[in-house]
C-alpha cells in the first residue's frame, strides 16, 4: 500500500534516477527537512540540543566519512578518532588565528586540512589490506592523540593542554562559546550534516563511488577493468577525511567548547564510529544516520528512562545500560547482518505490499 | 529520523517531572568506569551530609534539600549531558560539585552564562582562585599548585632547606588535570635548584611500565604524583615493585585514599599523600550521621565508606556548601535561595574553628575566609603518610602554607590570560 510506484510516471533520466524514486518516500523526505529546518529549532531547548541532537547530527557526519571508507571502499580503519582530533585542532587554531574569518569556513578548512592527513596515513592501504591496514590506522589514532598532546604548539601552550572554543558568530549570531542559543547550535550543525549527507549520496552514486565499491568488492578485478586502485583508494581517504575532519570540528567547537584530546578523541571514539557504520549498515548514507541515533539516543533514552522514570539508582542505572545497548548490538546483528539500513529495506518492501502479501 | 522523534516524544515523557523541593543540589558522581573506586566514597559521602541535615535538622533553614544525582562516569559527554538535564531540576540548580578537572573545564563558561556557581574543591582550574575575573567559579580551601608547593614544602623540611640538585620525577595523569601543577614545580624548581622529571601516563593509567623503568634508571630522590583512579593502584604496586622508598613518594590529595594502597599490601606502608582535611572518623558527626543515616537506611552508597579519606572529603565539600547556603540565607533574609544568592553566600563564607566545633567537626579543614579577590582560600595543607597495619592513613605534619609568593603570581598571570581570552574586566 505504501512506498508503491504506482502512478509516479518517470519522463526523464534524471526523474529516473533520484534518490528518492518513489513519491511516498519523497514527501516524507521533504516532511522530514521541513520538520528538522522549521519546527524543531522552536521546540528545542538546551538539553535536547546538547543531550541529544548536536551528537547526533556530529557523529552522523563522523559515520558518514567512515562509511565512505569502510562500507564504499572497503578500507579498514581504526583511526577516527584521531582524525576527528586533527579537525578540531585544526579548527581551533584557525578560530585563533583568524578570528575575522567565519567560523563556517574554518569548519570547512579543517575538513580540508584532516582529509590531507588522512592521504597520509591512507598511502599504506595501497599496499596492505584488512585486518593490516586496520592496524596501520590504529597506529595513526595513537600517534595523533600522542602528537597533540605532545606538541604545545597546538594547543597554544595552555597550562591545562586543553583547547577552548572562543565565541563566534554567524551572521551575529553566536554559533560557539557559552552565550549560543539552543537553535543556533543546532541549525549550524543541521546545515553541514545535510550538505555532507547530500555530497555523500552524490558522490556514492557517481564515478567516483562506483570506482570505490569496485576497489572494494575485488580490486584486482577492479583495476583489470581500469580504475586506478592509487587514485581510487586516496580519494575514498581524503572524502572520507574530510567528513571526519568536519565532524572533529563541530564536536570541538559547537558541541563541547573545551576538549582533551585523550579523553574526547580516544581509541573509544573510533570504535564508537565504527560501531555506528556496522549497526546502521555499510555502504548506505541512510544507514550512517539510523546507526548514529541507534548508539547515540539510545543510552540518552535508557538513562532517562530507568532514573528519571523508574528513579532506580544511577550506578545500577549505567551499568544496566551498558548491558542493554551491547544485547541490542548483538542481537541487532543476528537479526540482520547488514545493519539497520537493511532492515528499513525489508520493511518497505514489506509495506509495499502490505496488506496484500502474496 | 522516525526513531529519533519517537525517541524524542518519549525521553520528554520521562524527563519531565523531578520532584519540587526548595534547595536542589546536584551531585554528579561517578560510579562506575576506571574510577569509580575514588567516586563512590566521595559521592556517598556528600549525599550522606545533605541526608543528615534533612533527617535531623529539617533541611537547612527549615529547607528541605532535593539531592538529585547524575552518573557522569568521569566523561566529560556526559558530564555536559549531566549538566543540561539538571540545571533546571527544582527551583533550579544551586551549585554544581563536578569532581573532575574535565567536565570543570566544560562547566566553567556555561555555569558562568547560566549563573550557576561551581565548587571545584581542590581541582579544576587553579586560577579560578581570582574571583574578580571567575565570578561563578570557587576553588577554596586549596588548589593544584598549593598541593604541588606543600610536596616541595615537605622536601625543603626534611633535607634541612636545602634540595638543591635533587632530581624530583612527576608521575601525571596525561590530562588537564596531571599537567595543572606542571608550570608551578617548573617554578619552584628555579627557585631551589630541583630538577624535574616529567612522566606522563596515559587515561585509564593502567599500563605504567615504562614510566616507572624510568624511574628506576633515573633514580629521582623523590616522586610525586598528580593521578587518580586506577592509576594510583597501579603506580603504588609498580613502586613497590621497584623498591622505591616508599616516604620519598608523595601523592597529591586526589591519590592519598586507602583504595590507592590497600592493594600494594604491606609494602606500601609509609606512602605520603597531601590532604586538606582532617582524617578519620573521631568527629562527633559521625555519630550523627550513624543514628540518623545509616541505622535509618538512608546511606547513599553501601553504607561502608565512613571515615574513608575520600567520604571525609566528599562531607566536607558537602559541608562547605551549606555553611554557603546558611550565609546566603543570613545576607538575603529569605530561606529559599536562588544560585545567584548562594553564590553571594559562598564569596561571603567565612569558616572559623569555632563554626567548625559546633557542626561536629572541631579541627577537621583549615580557617579560611573568601572574598572576591581570594575565591581559593588560603593554601593551606598537611601531609598524611599510610600505615599499612593500622590501615589508615595518619597526618604527619601540622597544616603548613603554600609558596603564596609564587602562586599569587601564576593565578594572576593565568587568570589575566583568560580574562583577555573571553574579554572579561576583573570586577576587583
Amino acid at each position: 500500500m505504501f512506498y508503491r510506484e504506482a502512478g509516479d510516471f518517470k519522463t526523464s533520466y534524471v526523474d529516473d534516477n533520484q534518490t528518492f524514486p518513489i513519491r511516498f518516500d519523497r514527501y516524507r523526505y521533504y516532511a522530514v527537512l521541513v520538520a528538522a529546518f522549521a519546527v524543531i529549532p522552536f521546540l528545542i531547548n538546551d538539553y535536547w540540543v546538547n543531550a541529544v541532537f548536536l551528537p547526533f547530527l556530529i557523529y552522523t557526519i563522523a559515520a558518514i566519512g567512515l562509511n565512505i571508507l569502510v562500507g564504499y571502499c572497503g578500507q579498514v580503519s581504526l583511526g577516527t578518532g584521531g582524525f576527528m582530533a586533527v579537525g578540531a585542532y585544526a579548527c581551533y587554531k584557525l578560530m585563533v588565528a583568524f578570528p575575522e574569518i567565519n567560523i563556517f569556513f574554518h569548519v570547512i578548512v579543517s575538513g580540508g586540512i584532516t582529509a590531507a592527513v588522512c592521504v597520509l596515513f591512507g598511502l599504506p592501504s595501497l599496499r596492505i589490506k584488512g585486518f593490516y591496514l586496520a592496524v596501520a590506522t590504529l597506529a595513526a589514532q595513537f600517534f595523533l592523540v600522542w602528537l597533540f598532546n605532545r606538541v604545545g604548539w597546538f594547543y597554544n601552550y595552555s597550562a591545562s593542554g586543553q583547547i577552548n572554543a572562543p565565541e563566534r558568530t554567524v551572521f551575529g549570531v553566536a554559533v560557539t562559546g557559552a552565550q549560543t542559543a539552543p537553535w543556533a547550535a543546532y541549525l549550524f550543525c543541521l546545515i553541514f550534516t545535510v550538505i555532507c549527507a547530500i555530497l555523500a549520496r552524490n558522490l556514492t552514486r557517481g564515478m567516483a563511488g562506483r570506482k570505490w565499491m569496485a576497489i572494494r568488492d575485488m580490486d584486482i578485478a577492479a583495476e583489470i577493468i581500469g580504475v586506478n586502485p592509487l587514485k581510487a583508494k586516496l580519494t575514498a581517504f581524503a572524502v572520507s577525511g574530510f567528513f571526519v575532519g568536519i565532524s572533529g570540528a563541530l564536536f570541538f567547537s559547537v558541541y563541547l567548547g573545551a576538549v582533551e584530546v585523550g579523553e574526547v578523541f580516544g581509541i573509544n571514539k573510533s570504535f564508537l564510529v565504527l560501531f555506528m557504520v556496522i549497526i546502521g549498515g555499510l555502504g548506505s548514507i541512510f544507514g550512517s544516520f539510523a546507526g548514529a541515533a541507534f548508539l547515540v539516543l539510545l543510552p540518552v533514552l535508557l538513562k532517562n528512562v530507568l532514573v528519571g522514570g523508574l528513579g532506580w539508582p544511577t550506578d545500577l542505572a549505567a551499568h544496566l545500560e551498558f548491558i542493554i545497548v551491547g544485547a541490542l548490538i548483538v542481537i541487532f546483528l543476528i537479526a540482520e547482518p547488514h545493519g539497520l539500513a537493511q532492515l528499513w529495506r525489508v520493511a518497505k518492501e514489506k509495506l509495499r505490499l502490505w496488506p496484500f502479501p502474496h | 529520523m522516525k526513531q529519533k522523534l519517537m525517541t524524542a516524544a518519549f525521553a520528554a515523557l520521562m524527563a519531565a517531572g523531578p520532584a519540587l523541593a526548595d534547595l536542589t543540589i546536584i551531585d554528579t558522581s561517578y560510579r562506575t568506569g576506571p574510577y569509580a573506586a575514588n567516586g563512590i566514597p566521595f559521592s556517598d559521602g556528600y549525599q550522606d551530609y545533605f541526608t543528615l541535615l534533612n533527617q535531623r535538622d529539617g533541611g537547612i533553614g527549615g529547607e528541605k534539600i532535593n539531592l538529585v544525582e547524575c552518573e557522569t562516569g568521569y566523561n566529560t559527554e556526559k558530564g555536559v549531558e549531566c549538566y543540561e538535564a539538571t540545571k533546571g531540576a527544582g527551583n533550579g540548580a544551586l551549585i554544581y560539585q563536578p569532581l573532575s578537572t574535565g567536565i570543570t573545564y566544560q562547566l566553567i563558561p556555561k555555569a558562568s552564562a547560566d549563573g550557576i556557581p561551581l565548587h571545584t574543591m581542590g581541582y579544576g582550574r587553579t586560577s579560578a582562585k581570582n574571583g574578580g575575573v571567575f565570578e561563578w567559579v570557587f576553588n577554596y580551601p586549596a588548589n593544584y599548585w598549593d598541593g604541588a608547593s606543600h610536596a616541595i614544602t615537605h622536601i625543603l623540611d626534611q633535607n634541612g632547606g636545602d634540595i638543591s640538585g635533587k632530581k624530583i620525577s612527576l608521575i601525571y595523569h596525561n590530562s588537564a588535570y596531571g599537567k595543572e601543577p606542571i608550570r608551578t614545580l617548573e617554578e619552584l624548581g628555579k627557585k631551589h635548584g630541583f630538577d624535574l622529571v616529567l612522566l606522563p601516563v596515559d587515561h585509564p593509567g593502567q599500563e605504567q611500565k615504562s614510566q616507572w623503568l624510568q624511574i628506576r634508571r633515573d633514580r629521582p630522590d623523590y616522586v610525586l604524583m598528580w593521578g587518580w583512579g586506577v592509576m594510583n593502584q597501579v603506580a603504588v604496586q609498580e613502586a613497590v615493585n621497584i623498591r622505591f622508598p616508599m616516604e620519598n613518594f608523595i601523592g597529591i590529595w586526589w591519590s592519598g585514599s586507602e583504595n590507592d594502597v590497600k592493594a600494594a599490601g604491606p609494602a606500601a606502608n609509609g606512602y605520603k599523600a597531601l590532604t586538606f582535611h582532617n582524617l578519620g572518623r573521631n568527629y562527633p558527626v559521625y555519630d550523627d550521621i550513624q543514628k540518623h543515616v545509616l541505622d535509618a537506611g538512608k546511606a547513599a552508597g553501601a553504607g561502608d565508606q565512613l571515615g574513608s579519606v575520600l567520604y571525609n572529603r566528599g562531607m566536607y565539600a558537602a559541608m562547605l556548601a551549606a555553611e554557603a547556603i546558611k550565609t546566603a540565607q543570613e545576607m538575603h533574609g529569605v530561606s529559599v535561595i536562588d544560585a545567584a544568592q548562594l553564590r553571594d553566600g559562598m564569596e561571603n563564607l567565612e569558616m572559623t574553628e569555632a563554626k567548625m566545633a559546633a557542626l561536629g567537626l572541631p579541627g577537621f579543614g583549615p580557617e579560611f575566609k573568601v572574598s572576591c579577590e581570594n575565591h581559593g582560600g588560603n593554601g593551606y595543607g598537611a601531609v598524611a603518610q599510610w600505615d599499612a597495619a593500622a590501615g589508615e592513613f595518619t597526618l604527619i605534619t601540622d597544616y603548613f602554607q603554600s609558596d603564596q609568593e609564587i602562586i599569587a603570581k601564576l593565578v594572576a598571570e593565568d587568570s589575566a590570560a583568560f580574562a583577555a581570552e573571553n574579554g572579561i574586566t576583573p570586577r576587583c
